[in-house]
C-alpha cells in the first residue's frame, strides 16, 4: 500500500471516515482544528454529517444522539474544550454508549497555551467526569498511529460499549509524516440491538439511559461495567518495549515524549548505559504488567512527561514502589529535549545500586 | 360494549409518578395521541429531559433516550442527523430548556433542525422541590425566591416563544395551555401540527405548554389551574408566534 504525507490531525480524520464514521461534531480550538476542517470538506461529499456545534457541550451531546442511534461518531477538541465535554462523556459511559473523543492536548490549566502538553493524563485515564468509569485511552506516537489508533478506538468502543479517547498532543497533531492509510471500511463492526432506531412496532422500546434511582440497581450497573473493564484490561492493553531486555534503566513515556526518549536511549547506549523504553500505547488500560516485570531487574524508572508528573503515579502503583521512579519533565507547552532525558538517565546510572 | 376511552398506544402501561393534579400527565397523553393519530409510533424516538419528566422514557412506548439536563436539543440533533427518516421529539421543562439548555435550544432552532420540541412551562423547578425557574413570574414565591421574584436583582422571566420567534429560521412556534377543555383540545391540535411539520420536513417546531405544578406552587390542583388562567396566561399570551409555511403561502 502506498504512503501519503499527512498531518497527524488529518490522518485521524481520514482514518475515522475509513472506519465508517459519518458523523462529526466539533467546536473550533487550536491545535486540532484541522480535524474539523478536513471533516467539513469531506463529509458533505460522502453523505456524512459535519456540524460545527454551538459549544463542546453541545458537540458531545450530538455525539450522544448519534451513538444512541447505533452509528459510529466522533468529536475532537483540545484541553479546555475537552473539559467542557466531561459531562457528556460521563453520560456516554453511564449509558454504555461507544464514541470516539479526540483530545489534541495543549498546556493548561485554564486557557493555558496552544503548545503541546500531556497534562490531561489524569482527566483522560481517571474518568474526567463524575462517577465511576473509564475510557479506553490510546496514545499515538506517530502519524501512522494517529490513523491506526483511530480505527482501533472505534472498534474497541463498539466491542465494549464504552467511549474511547485518542490522547494526542499539539506536536502529534501538527506533525507531517508518511502514513499508510487504513483501507476503506476498516475496523470490525458489531451488532447494536440496543440502539434506538424506532421499534417499527416489532419489539419493546429500547431506552438509552444512565438514571437508576434504586441504589441496588445502580450498584449492579456499576459492577457490570467494571466486569467489562476487567475484560478490557485483560485483552486490550497495548505496550511497546524498546531495548528493555537487558535494560538497567527503564524510561517510561508515551506520545511525543516517547519519541524524544528513544533518541536519548540510543545516545545512552552509545555511551554504554543500558537504557530501555516502555511506551504505553494504551494509557487506560495501563501496561502495569510490563512495568512490574521491568521492576524485577532495573535500577529505576524515569517517567518522561509533558506535565508535572501524572503518569508517574501509575508507574509507582505498577512497580509497587520497589524501585526509585524519577520525573523528567517540561510543562506549559515545552517539550523535554533528548539531552535532558539523557542527563536523567546518566544521573540514575551514576546513582547507587 | 363500544370502547369509548382507550389509552393511546404510544403510552406504556407504566403508572405515571406525577403528583395528583399535575398537568404533565395531560401533556404526555396529548403527545401520545398525536403519535397514534399520525401512525408514527414505530419510527419515533423521544428524548426525556432532566426534570419531573425524566421518567418519560418509561412512559412513551417509542424508543427513548434520557439526555443530560438541558442537552435534549443537541441529542435530538444527533439522532435526527443520524436518522433523517425518523421522528425525533424532545420533552423538556423550563429549567431544562430555558436555563441550563438555552444555548442548545436557540441553536437547534436557528439551524431549523427538523425536530419537535414539547416545552412544559410550569414556572418552577418541579423536580428539585420548587426553586425559581427562568419562567417564574415577577413576585412569585419559590424556595429560592422566598420574598418573591425580585426583578431588580434576578431579572425578568424569559418568554421563550417571543425570544425564539426573533430568529429567522424556525418553522413553527406556538404557546398553548392545558388548564381547561378548550385549551386542551387546542393544545392537542398544536402538538399534532408540530409532529406533522416534522413529517413534512419543514423544520423546527416548538410548542410551549403552560402547565401547572400544584405541589410546588403550594396550591390545590383546582387552584393551580385557576392561577394558570389568572396569572400565567396574562404573562405568557397563548397563540401562534411563528408559522413560516402559512406566512409563505399567503
Ligand atoms: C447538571 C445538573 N444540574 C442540576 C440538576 C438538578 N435538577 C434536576 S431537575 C432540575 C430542574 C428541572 O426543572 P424543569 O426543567 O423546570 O422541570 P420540571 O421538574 O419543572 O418539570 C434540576 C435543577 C441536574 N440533574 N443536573
Ligand atoms: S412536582 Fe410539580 S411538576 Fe413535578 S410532578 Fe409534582 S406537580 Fe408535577
Ligand atoms: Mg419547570
Amino acid at each position: 500500500m502506498s504512503k501519503v504525507l499527512m498531518k497527524g490531525n488529518e490522518a485521524i480524520a481520514e482514518a475515522a471516515i475509513r472506519a465508517g464514521c459519518r458523523h462529526y461534531f466539533g467546536y473550533p480550538i487550536t491545535p486540532q482544528t484541522e480535524i474539523a476542517a478536513y471533516m467539513a470538506k469531506r463529509m458533505p461529499k460522502i453523505g456524512g454529517t459535519f456540524l460545527q456545534a454551538e459549544s463542546e457541550i453541545s458537540a458531545i451531546n450530538m455525539v450522544y444522539g448519534v451513538s444512541s442511534a447505533g452509528l459510529r461518531v466522533m468529536t475532537s477538541s483540545s484541553s479546555p474544550g475537552v473539559s467542557l465535554k466531561q459531562e457528556g462523556i460521563s453520560y456516554l459511559a453511564g449509558s454504555d454508549l461507544p464514541a470516539l473523543i479526540v483530545n489534541v492536548q495543549r498546556g493548561g490549566p485554564g486557557l493555558g497555551g496552544i503548545q503541546p502538553s500531556q497534562s490531561d493524563y489524569y482527566q483522560a485515564t481517571k474518568g474526567g467526569g463524575h462517577g465511576d468509569y473509564h475510557l479506553i485511552v490510546l496514545a499515538p506516537a506517530s502519524v501512522q498511529e494517529m490513523a491506526d489508533f483511530t480505527v482501533k478506538a472505534f472498534e474497541l468502543a463498539d466491542k465494549y460499549r464504552m467511549p474511547a479517547m485518542l490522547l494526542a498532543d499539539g506536536t502529534m497533531g501538527q506533525m507531517m509524516e508518511p502514513v499508510v492509510l487504513p483501507a476503506e471500511n476498516s475496523g470490525k463492526t458489531y451488532e447494536k440491538p440496543w440502539a434506538v432506531r424506532g421499534t417499527e412496532n416489532k419489539r419493546e422500546h429500547n431506552i438509552i439511559n444512565s438514571l437508576y434511582l434504586v441504589p441496588e440497581q445502580l450498584e449492579v450497573k456499576n459492577l457490570e461495567r467494571y466486569e467489562r473493564y476487567k475484560e478490557v484490561e485483560k485483552n486490550e492493553t497495548l505496550v511497546e518495549e524498546y531495548l528493555t531486555d537487558d535494560a538497567d534503566i527503564c524510561v517510561v513515556a508515551f506520545g511525543i515524549a516517547a519519541r524524544v526518549s528513544k533518541n536519548a536511549i540510543n545516545a545512552a547506549r552509545e555511551k554504554g548505559i543500558k537504557a530501555g523504553l516502555i511506551r504505553p500505547m494504551t494509557l487506560w488500560p495501563f501496561p502495569s504488567e510490563a512495568i512490574a516485570r521491568a521492576a524485577e531487574r532495573v535500577k529505576g524508572f524515569i517517567s518522561v512527561e509533558l506535565s508535572m508528573g501524572q503518569m508517574i503515579d501509575d508507574i509507582r502503583l505498577a512497580e509497587s514502589c520497589k524501585k526509585p521512579v524519577v520525573l523528567c519533565n517540561r510543562v506549559g507547552g515545552m517539550i523535554p529535549s533528548p539531552e535532558q532525558v539523557l542527563k536523567a538517565i546518566e544521573d540514575m546510572e551514576g546513582g547507587e545500586r | 360494549m363500544a370502547v369509548v376511552f382507550q389509552k393511546p398506544k404510544a403510552l406504556t402501561d407504566a403508572p405515571l409518578h406525577y403528583c395528583p393534579g399535575c398537568t404533565h400527565g395531560i401533556i404526555h397523553r396529548l403527545v401520545a395521541e398525536a403519535i397514534d393519530d399520525l401512525g408514527i409510533l414505530g419510527k419515533t424516538v423521544g428524548i426525556a429531559p432532566v426534570g419531573c419528566a425524566v421518567m418519560a422514557y418509561d412512559y412513551f412506548a417509542c424508543d427513548m433516550v434520557e439526555a443530560a439536563h438541558g442537552r435534549a436539543p443537541a441529542v435530538a440533533t444527533g439522532l435526527k442527523r443520524a436518522m433523517p427518516d425518523r421522528i425525533i421529539f424532545t420533552y423538556q421543562g423550563d429549567g431544562d430548556l430555558a436555563s441550563i439548555g438555552m444555548a442548545e435550544t436557540v441553536h437547534a432552532a436557528t439551524r431549523n433542525e427538523n425536530i419537535t420540541v414539547i416545552f412544559v412551562n410550569n414556572a418552577i423547578y418541579g423536580m428539585t422541590g420548587g426553586q425559581m425557574a427562568p419562567t417564574s413570574l415577577p413576585g412569585q414565591v419559590t424556595q429560592t425566591s422566598p420574598y418573591g421574584r425580585d426583578v431588580k436583582t434576578v431579572g425578568y422571566p424569559i418568554k421563550v416563544c417571543e425570544l425564539l420567534s426573533a430568529l429567522d429560521a424556525p418553522e413553527y412556534i406556538e404557546r398553548v395551555a392545558v388548564n381547561n377543555v378548550k385549551n386542551v383540545l387546542n393544545a392537542k391540535r398544536a402538538i399534532k401540527k408540530a409532529f406533522q411539520n416534522q413529517i413534512d420536513g419543514k423544520g423546527f417546531s416548538l410548542i410551549e405548554v403552560v402547565s401547572s405544578c400544584p405541589t410546588n406552587w403550594g396550591m390545590t390542583p383546582q387552584k393551580a389551574l385557576d392561577w394558570v388562567e389568572s396569572d400565567m396566561i396574562p404573562y405568557y399570551p397563548l397563540g401562534v408566534y411563528r408559522d413560516k409555511s402559512a406566512k409563505e403561502a399567503k
